[in-house]
Formats: C-alpha cells, structure tokens, sequence
C-alpha cells in the first residue's frame, strides 16, 4: 500500500540550497566587520607574553590581600557605607521606576497620549540609558557635590532608562484587544492605562523593577569611585592607600550583597510571577 | 428563493431620516450612505455601503470572511475611519471619523461587544463590567471595582447576574471560560444601559451549545433594556433566531436587506456561495 504522506518531489533535496545566498552586499560587510575586529585586537587585546607578563603581579597581590581584614572597628565602618550603598540601590530604583512609568506611557506606540510628541520621551529614555552610570555620577557629583545623594541622583536616572525603554516595549505588547474594547467604551488614554494596560503588564513590570534593583545594587558598589558615595569609596581608599587586606574584605563583602539580592529577587519574581 | 428580499426590495423597510415620524414607524438611530472603504493596501472593502436601524430593531449582519461585517461595524461606530459617505449614529452625524466631542457622546449611549471578549484577564469579571462605565464620566472611578462607586459597583454586580456570573464577581477573568468570559464582555457592554448595541460575532470563538447561551442571554438583556442590536454572524440559524432583519453583505456590497421572516436558512446560504 502507497504511503499518502510520500508524494513525488517537485524539486530534489540537493537542488535546495542549504544556506542563504551570499549576495556582494553581505560579502562586503563581513569583509569590513572582520577587519575591524582584527584591527581591534591588535590595538587592545592583550597578548600572551603580556598576559603571562602580569601573572606574578596578580599573584603578588593576591598574596598582600590575604588574609582579609577583621578589625572590628573597619568591618563596623564598611558595615555602614554597604547600609548606604543599599539605600542608595533602593531609594533610587524606586524613584527611578516611578519617573520611568510616564515616560515609558508617553514614548509608547499605541498606548501614548501624544502622537509625534512621544518621540521626545523615547529620546529622553535613550539618553538616560546610553550614557553610562560612571557618567551621571561625575555629572551629579559636580552639581551637588560628593556623597549619596549623588550616587541616588545616578541611579533614579539609570534605572529611568532601563525601565522606560522595557516599561514601554511592554505597555506596546500588552493586549490590544482589551484597550480596543476600553477605547469602544469611550475610555481615555489614561483609563485605558490603568484599567488595561498596567494590569495587564504587571508581572513584566515586576520582573523588570526588580532587575533594575539588581543593578542599581552592582551600580551603586562603583560609584563611590567617582566620589558619589556608597562601598566604592571604601574601595578606592584602600587601593589607593596600599591597604590590600581591607580591599580584600570590601570585594568579599560586595560579592556576598549582589549575590545575596540576586537571590532575594530571584525568590521575589518567583513569589510574584 | 424568495427574490423580493434581495436589496431593492429591502429598501421597503428602511424609510428616509426626515420622513420618519414618532407614530408607528420608530425613528432610526443609525444610518450609514454611501459608506466606502479602502484599506491602506488599495483593496477597498467597503463600497457605497446604505444601512439603518430603527429604534428597538434587531439586525443580524452576514456574509462571508472579508465581507466587510467587521469593517463595516468598526466604521458605524468611529473605531476606523471611513473614505466616502457619511454615518449618522444615535443623534451624530459624521464623515471619515466622529471628532472628539462626537466620540464621547456617542459612547455613552453605545455598547460594543467584540468576537474575541477583549477582557483585561488579571482583573475580576466585576471589575471588567465595572470598565464598561469608562466613558460615563465616572473617570478614574472606574479603573476598577475597588474604586468604584456604590452605584457604579452595584449596576456592575447587576449586570452580571443578569448574565448568570454574579457568583464569579471576584474570579479574574483569565479564570473563567470561553462563554463565561463572553457573558463578562455582554454584561461590561450592557451595564450603562446603552440605546444601541453593536456586536462582532459575539459567539464565534465558542462551541455551538456556549454560542447559544451567549446570543439566548444577550438577545434576552437587549430585548429587556429596550436596546437596538446590530450584530455580525456566521452562524445563519443565529441570524434567523436573534434578529427582525437580515443585512447580506458580500465583497464590501449591500446584497441582502430583508425582514428576517421572510428569509429561510438557505437564503442565507446563497450570500456565501456567490
């Protein structure tokens, strides 16, 4: 008996082409690409003899930093600036999701109030996300000088970028057939929001916060370099100071609090999803 | 087939705007001339469509897919704009789309249920019908049940029960099935007592016995409140059951505008083999 799924084959399986055609226009940018990253590599990869080179340095230093410091009187004093490094993470997550929410609502397609004016908003969220935290941090320190305030400043601003452009992209996801029966009801934008569109979205919001406070938490350990305070002065201080043992308890330190809120929003998302 | 209930012959119902008197003949709340569409591709879905309904009547709309039903509906009531003709709709008269103003009071006296429910599914059913009041003027009062006012949230819960789910008031509604969830998307359409109620195949995402439930309870408040319907279907034994007249449209055309008693199941059946 003939098989009814085998019929005859209008072309054979060599005759197929297997990958896409190479056209002169893919050939010239893989060219252009390739040299650039030859070109690259040469400029500011490190090579082996360099590599091999810094090897005793690195151990040398391993070597100074161990074992870690436990002074009371130190571990007391880090204690505090991780407590401000915390608050600078949460207190600048949470602004900085609450001015991303109506810039997100503005720059969305289909879910903004305003037509060409959203590219204004889109524009704003870009800017705040592609320029990079040290950035901001040097910007706020010159205008409100050196402390947290300007590492919080850094973060409310980074986290407006990242959560603007995801809090947007998910406000023009979310389901269209819900804000099209609102719209049919006669609601306005801003009904539509609220009524559809943030429930709607709420788990993607979540998640989205909460990634946002995972790195306003690995942010704000930095920031203190450029002077906008946190664990990061700490840090610098003790490089700068040759106190090897203490930088050593500072990064052991670092590594247990991102690790730990990793953990705390890994848990929480699941807790919420 | 009964050849007087082809268009021409369905002219004998309608009666224009300015003729229309309070007496016997009820006066018409939505008339739609010359209505053409053209769709951004160039494919024009809509050509030189007439329809109206009177006061209290009940029009099932047919025709195949791409007809132009939807379109058509969306068009009646300002979702999509139109490129000729005009509509006039519960007291606005409009070309291309109603402004702003028009919008507003139109929806206040308009109920839309769509094919798809178009519930927002991480919220209650109560506060789903509780959204149906969105373009009353109750503002950020009826983003939800739990900031609803008394009478708002008790209209609501009415609502539902006249759709037989004032015991899922509370349950999201991404919880409740296909039927119930349309029955939500009836009551959210119904619960500010609209004049005219527009529905886009209200039972074709359900199985037949869920389907019948649907267009039996939706039929039934419409008829209760006194509303004008105007509804799409594939289902023809729904279009004979739930309506007094019977519009065809095939290839974006008027080809049927009949008296539903008129017509028999394979009157109907002629619109989609042509």
């Amino acid at each position: 008996m003939t098989d009814p799924l085998r019929v005859p084959h209008v072309v054979s399986s060599h005759e197929l082409a297997r990958w896409p055609r190479l056209t002169p226009v893919r050939f010239t940018v893989l060219v252009a690409l390739g040299a650039v990253l030859i070109a690259s590599i040469g400029e500011v990869a490190p090579g082996p003899d360099r590599l091999i080179g810094a090897l005793p340095r690195m151990a040398s230093l391993l070597d100074r930093m161990v074992p870690p410091d436990t002074d009371p009187a130190f571990l007391g004093r880090m204690g505090l600036r991780l407590l401000e490094t915390l608050q600078i993470a949460l207190v600048g997550t949470v602004f900085g999701v609450l001015v991303s929410f109506p810039l997100a609502w503005l720059a969305a397609k289909h879910v903004s109030p305003l037509n060409m004016g959203r590219w204004i908003s889109r524009a704003l969220v870009s800017l705040f996300r592609t320029v990079p935290d040290l950035v901001w941090a040097l910007f706020f320190v010159s205008a409100v000088g050196l402390g947290a305030i300007a590492g919080t400043l850094t973060i409310i601003v980074d986290t407006a970028g990242f959560c603007g452009r995801f809090f947007a992209e998910a406000m023009e996801e979310s389901d269209p057939k819900s804000r099209e029966a609102l719209e049919a009801v006669g609601a306005r934008r801003i009904d539509i929001l609220f009524a559809s569109v943030v429930p709607n979205c709420m788990p993607s919001f979540i998640n989205t916060s909460l990634f946002a406070l995972e790195l306003a938490v690995r942010s704000s350990v930095v920031l203190g370099i450029v002077g906008a305070g946190g664990i990061g002065q700490e840090l610098k201080s003790a490089f700068e100071l040759f106190q090897y043992p203490k930088a050593a308890t500072i990064i052991l330190a670092i590594f247990v609090i991102v690790l730990l809120m990793e953990r705390l929003t890994d848990w929480l998302r699941q807790k919420m999803g | 087939m009964n050849e007087q209930v082809w268009v021409g012959a369905g002219a004998q119902v309608r009666a224009p705007l300015d003729q229309v008197t309070q007496g016997s003949c009820p006066p018409i709340v939505l008339e739609a001339r010359g209505l053409g569409k053209q769709f951004n591709t160039g494919s024009r879905v809509l050509e030189a469509v007439d329809f109206s309904a009177r006061r209290g009547e009940r029009i099932a709309l047919v025709g195949s897919n791409g007809a132009g039903k939807s379109t058509l509906l969306r068009c009646l009531v300002g979702l999509l704009p139109f490129g000729d003709g005009t509509v006039e709709i519960l007291g606005q008269r409009f070309s291309e789309q109603p402004n702003r103003r028009q919008r507003a009071a139109l929806r206040r006296r308009l109920g839309f249920v769509f094919q798809f429910h178009g519930l927002v599914g991480r919220t209650s059913a109560l506060s789903n019908v509780v959204n149906g009041a969105l373009g009353q003027g109750y503002g950020w009062r009826a983003w939800s049940q739990a900031l609803a006012p008394k009478q708002l949230r008790a209209d609501a819960l009415d609502a539902l029960a006249a759709v037989g789910l004032s015991d899922r008031a509370l349950d999201r509604t991404d919880t409740l099935s296909g039927g119930q969830s349309q029955r939500v998307a009836v009551a959210r359409a119904l619960v500010h007592r609209p004049e005219l109620v527009i529905a886009d195949e209200p039972a074709a995402s359900l199985d037949p016995v869920a389907g019948a439930e649907v267009m039996r309870v939706f039929h039934g408040l419409a008829e209760q409140r006194g509303a004008t319907l105007v509804f799409t279907t594939h289902d023809l034994q729904h279009a004979l059951d739930y309506s007094d007249r019977v519009v065809g449209l095939a290839a974006g055309r008027v080809v049927l505008d009949s008296p539903t008693v008129h017509l028999r199941a394979s009157d109907l059946e002629a619109i989609y083999r042509d």
